[in-house]
């Protein structure tokens, strides 16, 4: 077997027909699909951890402050404490509550975004499933978010809670709406709705880059629906701390409220992982056509710090977002959408099918 | 066609603005050195302090130990809270007059707000604020101050 950071279809295969030899196929595929399991289990923690000490740095440094910087060199194990203060959490029963649906609701919102990062592709070879829908079943399964948002909203009965579900519901079903759009921007020009076919066809020039202004205007909605999309400031009025105390959350504690917050946080990571494989190129390797000599420098960064380069950029531009704007108001947030990003995004959606079908694309 | 103008408009004008905003946080991102979180107990030696920080309530004493207090109780009736008590006495002068002074300026540092009305009121600047906070100590009686100097006596020109 070779392994190669540069390509982990080889490893994969190895895997693969190693279980193979070993016992029946049924079993070999249930044992990798508990691999991946865990893989993306252990993946959703680091990265978790990660993005909330990120966040609090970034914000700190916005702020003129230094941010978390007593636990470990620059603070850096200050996340850890803060899961196991979580952890150790009493979980508080809510009299009243629909327990079920109490229960289920954190479930659901963690479910969603770990059935999304299965069909990222984080480096050549390395996803989990390559659907040949995959940006549509991405945007399926990540709307799946609301509904554990709106339950636990509706079965915390708590008005603030409900009123933070309901504002989410109908932020999210009008945000949805852009996302779809500038994701069937790009699908236009792609011409495929397979994710290793989108990222394979943007080896000479993201799509940000070939795909003129109406790929860079789709970014740009594409950025400010997603932000939108996974509650994040300024559009974080479904749990509005001045006004709703946490909204739908308010009444979890513990680990289920540790739940909401993760999944707060793996969802910047996903749209910006999405937004990096829609637009700037997935872990493909800035490539200039006709440089032959840069373009094997470029190669020789491996693709899956690629990869988490252009996802850590993209983060970084939502939380200079958050930190910068101050949050709008229900109307505001409507008028946005309703008659800003949605005709700019039909007009862009008509420029770009105009585009591709006067072959200036390439 | 008025309206379409001033739809475009308050899109331009609304995404100038935001990247005008997203300039300004940006700076400070890219600017670390001005920072202004002071790491407080590793930097007590060196530590920045300015100058309207509210620390104490203290009366300054020049060199020959004079302060500037009339014993008025202007800042004893000030403060909302009873924090400070002036106790004055009665003195003949040299030219045979009654004269009141200032025999303890008690301060309780332990009910004070640091609201800085007694400074502010104060007709002669007889108070001021020092720059020390660390007040903690371990017996309460200690947090009751007397302010004016043992053998103290009223500035000259102070009336």
């Amino acid at each position: 077997m070779e392994f190669s950071i540069y390509d982990f279809s080889s490893f994969t295969a190895w895997i693969d027909q190693s279980l193979r030899a070993a016992m029946a196929p049924g079993w070999a595929i249930a044992i990798e699909l508990v691999i991946i399991g865990v893989v993306i289990l252990a993946f959703y923690a680091l990265v978790g951890l990660f993005l909330i000490y990120a966040e609090r740095k970034v914000c700190a440094f916005m702020q003129n402050r230094l941010g978390p910087n007593r636990l470990g060199p620059y603070g850096i194990f200050q996340t850890v404490a803060d899961m196991f203060k979580l952890l150790f959490c009493e979980i508080i029963p809510i009299k009243n509550s629909d327990k079920v649906l109490f229960n289920l609701a954190p479930y659901i919102v963690i479910i969603a975004s770990f059935l999304t990062l299965g069909a990222l592709p984080f480096a050549k070879g390395l996803q989990a499933v390559d659907l040949n829908i995959g940006i549509f079943y991405i945007i399926a399964i990540s709307s799946m978010s609301v509904v554990g948002v709106l339950l636990a909203g509706w079965s915390s009965n708590n008005k603030y809670s409900l009123i933070g579900a309901m504002r989410s519901g109908a932020q999210i079903v009008s945000y949805e709406l852009s996302v779809g759009l500038s994701v069937i921007t790009i699908v236009v020009l792609a011409g495929t709705m397979q994710i290793s076919e989108i990222v394979e066809a943007q080896r000479w020039g993201w799509f940000v880059f070939s795909g003129h202004i109406p790929a860079f205007i789709a970014f740009i909605i594409f950025l400010i629906a997603s932000t939108a999309e996974i509650n994040r400031g300024p559009f974080d009025l479904a749990e509005a701390e001045s006004e709703l105390t946490a909204g739908f959350h308010t009444e979890y504690s513990g680990i289920k409220f540790a739940f909401f917050f993760l999944a707060e946080f793996i969802n910047m990571f996903i749209v910006s992982g999405v937004a990096v494989t829609l637009f700037l190129g997935g872990w493909m390797p800035l490539h200039i056509y006709g440089w032959n000599g840069f373009n094997a420098v470029m190669d020789f960064i491996p693709p899956i710090f690629w990869f988490f380069g252009k996802t850590a950029f993209v983060i970084f531009i939502i939380m200079w977002f958050k930190w910068t704007f101050p949050r709008l108001r229900i109307d505001q947030l409507l008028k946005l959408e309703w008659n800003y990003l949605l005709p700019i995004n039909l007009v862009n959606l008509l420029l770009m099918a105009f585009i591709v079908l006067m072959g200036w694309h390439w | 066609m008025s309206s379409a103008k001033e739809y475009f408009k308050g899109l331009f004008h609304g995404i100038h603005s935001l990247i005008k905003g997203m300039m300004v946080t940006g700076k400070y991102f890219f600017s670390p050195g001005e920072i202004v979180t002071q790491k407080y107990p590793d930097n007590r030696k060196k530590l920045q302090m300015y100058d309207r920080f509210k620390g104490e309530v203290i009366m300054p004493h020049n060199e020959k130990n004079e302060h500037k207090c009339t014993a008025c109780g202007i800042c004893e009736m000030n403060c909302p809270n009873g924090t400070i008590e002036v106790i004055s006495m009665q003195v003949m002068t040299e030219e045979g007059k009654k004269q009141r002074v200032l025999d303890k300026h008690i301060y309780h540092l332990g009910m004070c707000t640091f609201c800085g009305l007694c400074v502010k009121v104060c007709p002669s600047n007889a108070l001021a604020f020092s720059q020390k906070f660390e007040h903690a100590v371990f017996n309460r009686a200690t947090l009751t101050k007397v302010l004016n100097q043992p053998g103290s006596k009223l500035m000259k020109g102070v009336e």
